[in-house]
């Protein structure tokens, strides 16, 4: 597997706001610098926060990477990295911290857990923290090991790469809305819905 | 059989209501009204001694009709013998049984725990309120049989709820007492402190509460 035949999707906006030689030359600069400085903010959880803790060591060394420290401030941070399951009681810990991450930012979810609720469809679980805060990178796997959480960092440089400083959507916080939530009810309901196996655990409404 | 059971029946008589030994464990069903005096008893009667509390928990049974049952694991370090015991507490009555804290400090959080998953009351418990689930939790009592697995709401109430929620608002009653005398925390922090804030946001302040 390589990255090459992965498609950046970064032609269709870039022409949609009419790029010109200076623009696309500054845009490539910024996220040229962008991509390769990430500084994550880790927020680890669970069991994938220790197959995290194994990437940024030094066998794999995301240092390699531009991620050079952790940022536990979110503050100084431009990836926020959930590593692990989200536990509802820290649904308003993660959009917090997210809310005090500067622009530009990502996230990265990573782990079956923080991208679905994994095995957990419980009570007192958050079904995707997608539900929470906007996702970049979900990176699949129960851990993820190291290669694949690389992969997936790899795959956040290149999406940025593909990014343009004339779209000023791609920065958008998804804030809460109303309703008190970044997406109506009727889809996030539908999104959660159980799969597999869970079907037959009923709700009794 | 641990020889404690012998002397339990001797010195409580009808409080002590049946027994029996299962993989070498001892387990003495006890009169829940009874619980603090028996407890009490064993931790300080010479030749007893159990002064360890391993663990308080409670168990629901499948089947509608057994009670509920809360558990006290013993262990006696000079005697080096283990001892359980359980009360049993029917659902229809109040779910209260008094709470052990003046013996063991240990069972402090224990109990909480158990407040929390199955919504025993603990009787004379010095700060009972949840702990594994947030405070403004009102779903009921997850590891109860009626409790659907998934939870009574919907998930986008679930999260609504949570992310109304104040992370920062959640303060035991000795976090509340400091906030009198220290002046150095954050006005802010203060002054919800000596409310004793454990709540939403309200509606109408959520816009203005968020950073
Ligand atoms: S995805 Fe697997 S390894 Fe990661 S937090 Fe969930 S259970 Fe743990």
């Amino acid at each position: 597997m390589g990255l090459d035949n992965m498609d950046s999707g970064s032609s269709d906006i870039v022409s949609s706001v009419s790029p010109n030689w200076l623009t696309t030359k500054l845009d490539f600069l910024v996220n040229w610098g962008r991509s390769n400085s990430l500084w994550p903010m880790p927020f680890g959880t669970a069991c994938c926060a220790i197959e995290f803790m194994a990437t940024a060591a030094s066998r794999y060394d995301i240092a390699r990477f531009g991620m050079e420290r952790m940022s536990f401030s979110p503050r100084q941070a431009d990836v926020l990295l959930c590593a692990g399951r989200l536990p509802y009681k820290l649904a308003p810990v993660i959009r917090r911290i997210y809310d005090q991450m500067p622009q530009p930012k990502w996230v990265i979810s990573m782990g079956a857990c923080a991208s679905s609720g994994g095995i957990f469809d419980t009570y007192s679980m958050v079904q995707g923290i997608d539900t929470i805060v906007p996702v970049d990178v979900y990176v699949p796997g129960c851990p993820p090991r190291p290669e694949g959480l690389l992969y997936g960092i790899l795959m956040l440089h290149k999406k940025i790469r593909g990014e343009t400083l004339a779209d000023a959507s791609l920065r958008d916080e998804k804030e809460l809305d109303d309703s008190g939530l970044i997406m109506p009810a009727s889809l996030m309901d539908e999104l959660a819905e159980p799969f597999g196996n869970s079907i037959h655990q009923t709700r009794s409404e | 059989m641990n020889q404690s059971v012998d002397a339990l029946r001797a010195r409580f008589g009808e409080a002590i209501q049946d027994h029996h030994v299962s993989c070498g464990d001892t387990y003495v069903y006890v009169d829940a009204d009874k619980v603090y005096e028996i407890l009490n008893w064993l931790k300080e009667e010479p030749g007893q001694e159990y002064d360890y509390l391993v663990d308080v928990t409670a168990v629901e049974y499948r089947d509608p009709e057994p009670p509920l049952e809360v558990v006290y694991e013993l262990f006696s370090h000079p005697r080096k013998v283990p001892l359980r015991l359980k009360a049993k507490l029917e659902k229809e009555g109040d779910l209260e049984i008094d709470s052990v804290v003046s013996i063991w400090h240990g069972a402090d959080w224990l109990e909480r725990e158990v407040f929390d998953m199955f919504g025993i009351k603990f009787r004379n418990h010095p700060d009972l309120r949840r702990i594994l689930m947030w405070e403004t939790y009102d779903e009921g009592y997850p590891l109860r049989k009626d409790f659907p697995l998934r939870g009574r709401f919907s998930r986008s109430e679930q999260v609504r709820r949570v992310l109304k929620g104040n992370p920062e608002t959640n303060y035991s009653v000795e976090e509340i007492s400091i906030a009198k005398d220290n002046t150095s925390i954050p006005d802010d922090m203060r002054q919800r402190l000596l409310r004793g804030e454990s709540g939403n946001i309200p509606d109408s302040a959520s816009e203005a509460d968020r950073v």
